[in-house]
């Protein structure tokens, strides 16, 4: 049995980008949540849960919509990179993105709030800065669950589906994702390539869950 | 000095009623004290002067520095106000030593200076010897006593404490006190207190807010206000108080003196001697105030009103008696011992401890 580890390995390098930007937008998006309110603020939280309840292909479709070589952003992108965005890896990344942001951003800013207020407060009444009340005092105080909530993130970005189908496509030692793989493999009648990929798969997802509990229950010493 | 108009409307939601902070605070004193049940916007004062919260009107003034001016829509910030702001529960922050804590405080100080300076103020409140423990390890008095030292090593322009002895027993609390007595003689800086307790008013304050539903109902000296409350809110709210209606019987303006029949709770009615009231006449209703302590309760007496004893509560240096008509009495030591005439107690109502409420 010849296995393409290919569709691993860019699973994993789609995982670890999407992971990383989720985590940066999600660490600014979680404090300014946690500690502002300005208007529009819940219709805004709305539009960010939005697709963890939406079906993949109708978020596929609106970015194909969104992204794709007849829109604006479709246009600029190729204009910048010189190619399009549809149906190459990075696409993959953005539907990977779209997938798992979503969660981060929701249990960051759950992480965020948890810090009780009067911490920030004194901080900022001690005189220091809004950064330092973020890198010093909120984010110390967070970053056990904010960590987990990343690995949660990394291991629901490895098992999209529809929304890379739809923008990325399934093309074999491009676009093709490990999900996209199994579904190939399952459909070709390689049985064998599809148990393993699934197990492989299983146990990334397994161990990053375990890590995700773990991280979840270290917190801080908290005093009075 | 503070000079603080506040004014701030909470609209009402679902689970409250609409909520106004309307306080005027004017003081020189070294430390002020804001006294006052739960809900009466005292942390809501604190955290206007802090600027955690903004106003919808008025202007805060600490010493020179303009804080808040609705009028010029200045509102500098939390960091520019420097307010050194004392929480309920300790926010010393838990995931660094104490001696981190107070090195975030001076971080705008060379290195060496806050090396110095850290140290210095460690000492000064007793913590040499804490300074490399995380604030769950520390006992609820170093807790304490680290805020307020972090809080001063940030240079603050004023120190704001929101019932800083809370959660802490009696010695501790009387340590916490002569801290701040230190402070407010090492520190040239205002002292603004928030209690509910009305032995810490008394203890630290040298001026006194009474706060109430949002409103300042009463100031001035906290031993004035023990003395005469302004009105039968404030009464209540020293609580250790009797109001009663009277009705002048009759009165003798060269003797200083009068007869009133008076009615207390569930009707219970008695005679006794009063003052003078100047600008009443015979017949006039009166509300009047008189302190637990001020009452005399004796076995046999020739003056006084005659009471049924109700119930006796021992407390550490009184006994609390408390008579028909829910008259309260503070006794000290075991001054109800030896009988009584039918169970009856005289008790005394010294005319010149009588108060005229509003």
């Amino acid at each position: 049995m010849g296995i393409d580890w290919f569709p691993l390995w860019l699973s994993l390098r789609v995982a670890a980008l999407s992971t990383l930007i989720s985590l940066l937008a999600g660490l600014w998006l979680a404090w300014l949540f946690a500690s502002r309110t300005f208007r529009g603020k819940n219709v805004l939280e709305a539009c960010i849960t939005l697709p963890l309840v939406l079906p993949p292909t109708v978020l596929g479709y609106y970015l194909l919509i969104l992204l794709g070589r007849q829109s604006q952003l479709g246009k600029v992108y190729e204009w910048i990179f010189g190619q399009p965005l549809v149906f190459t890896w990075q696409a993959a990344v953005v539907a990977a993105l779209l997938h798992s942001a979503p969660l981060l951003i929701k249990f960051s800013t759950a992480a965020m709030e948890s810090v009780p207020r009067r911490y920030p407060k004194a901080a900022r009444s001690l005189g220091a800065s809004e950064w330092k009340v973020f890198w010093r005092v909120s984010l110390p105080l967070a970053w056990s669950q904010i960590l987990a909530a990343t690995a949660l993130a990394f291991a629901r970005s490895l098992g999209d589906f529809g929304i890379t189908i739809m923008l990325a496509g399934n093309i074999p030692g491009r676009t093709q994702t490990v999900s996209v793989a199994i579904y190939d493999a399952v459909e070709g009648g390689r049985g064998d390539v599809a148990r393993v990929l699934v197990l492989v798969i299983s146990a990334i997802a397994l161990v990053s869950l375990t890590l995700a509990n773990r991280l979840g229950r270290l917190s801080v010493g908290k005093a009075g | 000095m503070i000079d603080a108009r506040i004014r701030r409307t909470f609209p009402s939601r679902h689970d409250s009623a609409e909520f106004t902070l309307d306080v005027h605070l004017r003081t020189a004193a070294r430390i002020a004290v804001l006294f006052g049940p739960s809900g009466a916007g005292k942390s809501l004062t604190l955290e206007s002067i802090a600027g955690f919260t903004t106003p919808d009107d008025g202007r805060i003034l600490v010493d020179d520095v303009l804080f808040f001016d609705a009028a010029s829509k200045l509102s500098l910030s939390p960091q520019q106000r420097r307010g050194g702001y004392v929480f309920q529960s300790s926010a010393l922050f838990p995931h660094m030593t104490l001696r981190d804590n107070l090195s975030f405080a001076a971080g705008s100080m060379p290195r060496l200076e806050r090396r110095r300076a850290v140290g210095a103020m460690l000492e000064q409140f007793h913590l040499q010897d804490v300074g490399g423990r995380s604030p769950a390890e520390l006992s609820g008095g170093q807790r304490q006593r680290g805020s307020i030292a972090r809080s001063l090593l940030s240079s603050p322009r004023i120190l704001l404490l929101d019932e800083p002895s809370s959660g802490l027993d009696a010695p501790l609390r009387e340590e916490l006190y002569a801290v701040l007595d230190e402070v407010r003689v090492a520190f040239q800086i205002p002292i603004l207190l928030v209690t509910h307790d009305l032995d810490e008013a008394m203890q630290l304050g040298e001026e006194m807010y009474v706060l109430h539903s949002g409103r300042v109902v009463q100031h001035g000296a906290p031993g004035d206000i023990l003395d005469h409350p302004a009105t039968e809110e404030v009464a209540a709210l020293l609580g250790r108080f009797n109001v009663f209606d009277a009705e002048i019987l009759t009165m003798d303006p060269a003797g200083n003196c009068s007869r009133l029949h008076c009615t207390a709770a569930s009707g219970f009615a008695f005679e006794l001697d009063g003052p003078y009231f100047p600008g009443h006449m015979l017949g006039s209703k009166l509300r009047l105030g008189i302190r637990a302590d001020a009452l005399r309760v004796t076995a046999y007496s020739a003056h006084g009103a005659a009471m049924r004893l109700k119930k006796l509560g021992r407390r550490t240096q009184t006994v609390r008696a408390e008579f028909e008509g829910g008259i309260v009495a503070e006794i000290p030591g075991s001054g109800l011992e030896g009988g009584a005439h039918n169970g009856e107690w005289m008790v005394r109502f010294p005319p010149e401890a009588l108060r005229l409420l509003k």
